[in-house]
């Protein structure tokens, strides 16, 4: 290709043949091609998950087509647990994301906004977590739970999504505090506005992205996480865990529905969203 | 992944870069914030990395305690009977990392540089399968990669398997229940990975240094070589490294998709955390994977000359 390169560069003034012509066009769409092809690759589960929702397998497993059938979908709890399973998540996720959402904004707050010794310290802890197989965090969560002799469970769940999400929502918030102009502070300020008063009325708005952007992943990592899960949760169930049981001892059709409802409704939520954020910024101009 | 998505960028960004250094409010203020968060990292993080090296010198039995008697020796023995473990989750965590950057990269150029006012839908395609809990989107390769099913005929008439099986990646005409359904599946999970830090970085890139390459007469490819790829490095660097972690320490795939001959040095740590308890010689197999992530991340990020990961 080196030589290609050079030959290009002098004999650039000469008129391109069509060959060349060619090459050029097939190398501009390649990228194209080979960038859908991967959309593809990305996706192909989610149709297969989809696909089959609908399908009614005569074993335990639910791998093979077998026929049409929407029974699952007019009875997606009939699974015993699944929906159990389904609240215990939605529970600690939304605990989680709380926690994580207070705790992270204000770590975000100080760093991007205060100087402190042991800031480069503080760095590093929220660093790690992030930079640490999952696997490596469970074990060792799980050595200090049985040492300090805590009972499983709830409690234990909620304690390590806390941790591992924390570092996710300090990022998200502090990239938007720190492109915020301080001067809109020191404006509310000069009009009189007491500390309180700023933060409500000026900060916590201008942040507010950030905040929804660090708690809405939190929930997501909170909601779909497996491995730590698995060392911490004794013997309660969450919808991950749900599935990876089943994995053992049979696939119903309801883990399908679940899935592609989450799916369906996630991206009308976020297609929504783009909309109404589209329109407030035609509305501005 | 959401600010770039539902917002515009702040109108306030361009001056905020001239700001004068935070000012003193209260001294104590930054510590009162941080207290509670970091509070729990170092009891739930970093307390419990204690107590793990603790752990993995320890000696007893689940009936009568564990005293820690420096019992260096479980390391030594740990290594020597999961070094094939240890070595397969290096392999299949690097190939999938390798291929994840080369799927990823074009996808990722697409959407920063051709995609147009598809951008968006394109993005969200990206992340939209993270809402289907990744546990059941693994489970489907099972009936993608199904044995006689189209994928593996189609592999099997292209006489792909034939190349894979004497890499020793595939075993005759099955996918399932081998290496490369394991790389594959890895593969898949972390790709959004490696394509949304990918992102990050080529859409910084101003589209006018590629139209100035073009003036200069290179072509495409060395537009792509001499500009495009090196102002990407930051992105490729942060991708690489998410997607390997966690794919070093992965056991799902290993354990959905692969067979005993498969296991990964996560699988290894899960057993003998949850099934064997036997606490010593699973924490001692945690450390050194922990080790050996810290002193990868370290080097490459010390080789890559970046250092603004977080």
């Amino acid at each position: 290709m080196g030589s290609a390169t050079t030959s290009a560069m002098t004999t650039g003034t000469t008129p391109v043949t069509a060959f060349a012509r060619f090459a050029r066009w097939f190398r501009r769409r390649l990228v194209v091609f080979a960038g859908l092809l991967t959309l593809g690759y990305l996706l192909l589960p989610n149709v297969v998950v989809t696909v089959f929702s609908f399908n009614d397998p005569k074993g335990r497993f639910n791998y093979a087509w077998q026929g049409f059938s929407a029974d699952a979908w007019r009875d997606p709890c009939g699974v015993s647990g699944l929906c159990g399973s389904l609240a215990v998540s939605l529970q600690i996720a939304a605990w989680a994301t709380l926690g994580t959402t207070v705790l992270g904004t204000m770590i975000a707050f100080a760093l991007a906004r205060h100087r402190f010794r042991a800031r480069g310290a503080v760095n590093s802890l929220i660093f790690l977590p992030m930079a640490m197989p999952e696997v490596v965090m469970a074990a060792s969560l799980l050595t200090l739970f049985l040492n300090m002799g805590a009972q499983l469970g709830f409690w234990t769940i909620l304690i390590a999504h806390v941790m591992f999400c924390l570092s996710f929502v300090v990022v998200a918030v502090k990239a938007r505090v720190m492109s915020m102009d301080p001067r809109l502070e020191e404006a509310a300020q000069d009009l009189y506005a007491g500390p309180v008063q700023t933060f409500v009325r000026v900060t916590l708005p201008i942040a507010a992205p950030g905040i929804a952007a660090g708690a809405l992943l939190a929930f997501a990592l909170s909601f779909d996480d497996f491995i730590i899960t698995n060392f911490t949760a004794g013997s309660t169930v969450t919808f991950p865990m749900f599935v990876w049981g089943s994995a053992q001892r049979g696939t119903p059709v309801q883990i399908n529905v679940i899935g592609t409802a989450m799916f369906v409704v996630a991206v009308v939520f976020v297609l929504a969203g783009t909309a109404v954020a589209n329109r407030r910024k035609k509305q501005q101009e | 992944m959401t600010t770039t998505l539902t917002e515009a960028p702040p109108p306030v960004a361009s001056t905020a870069q001239q700001r004068t250094p935070p000012r003193a409010r209260g001294r104590l203020t930054p510590y009162w914030l941080l207290l509670p968060g970091v509070l729990w990292l170092l009891v739930f993080f970093l307390m419990p990395m204690v107590y793990q090296a603790s752990t993995s010198v320890q000696t007893g039995s689940l009936e009568e305690g564990y005293q820690v008697t420096w019992h260096f020796a479980t390391y030594w023995d740990a290594l020597s009977e999961y070094w094939p473990q240890f070595v397969r989750s290096v392999l299949y965590a690097g190939s999938a990392t390798v291929l994840c950057l080369l799927l990823g990269y074009p996808l990722a150029y697409l959407i920063a540089f051709r995609a147009g006012r598809w951008r968006t839908l394109v993005l969200i395609l990206v992340i939209a399968p993270f809402f289907t809990s990744f546990l059941i989107r693994t489970l489907a390769w099972k009936t993608i990669l199904a044995d006689g099913g189209p994928v593996v005929g189609a592999l099997n008439t292209l006489h792909v398997l034939d190349v894979t099986s004497w890499l020793g990646m595939t075993a005759g005409d099955r996918v399932l229940a081998t290496p490369l359904a394991v790389v594959c599946g890895l593969t898949y999970n972390f790709l959004p990975f490696m394509i949304l830090p990918l992102y990050t970085s080529l859409e910084r890139i101003d589209g006018r240094l590629h139209e100035a390459a073009g003036d200069l007469y290179a072509t495409p490819f060395t537009t792509f070589r001499k500009v495009t790829l090196p102002l990407s490095m930051p992105g490729v660097v942060s991708g690489t490294l998410l997607t390997f972690i966690p794919a070093s320490g992965d056991y799902i795939n290993a354990d959905l998709l692969g067979s005993t001959d498969t296991r990964m040095i996560g699988n290894v740590i899960q057993t003998q955390f949850l099934r064997i308890l036997d606490y010593p010689t699973a924490a001692a197999l945690s450390f050194l994977l922990m080790a050996a992530i810290l002193l990868v991340v370290t080097l490459y990020i010390r080789k890559s000359g970046t250092e603004d990961l977080v």
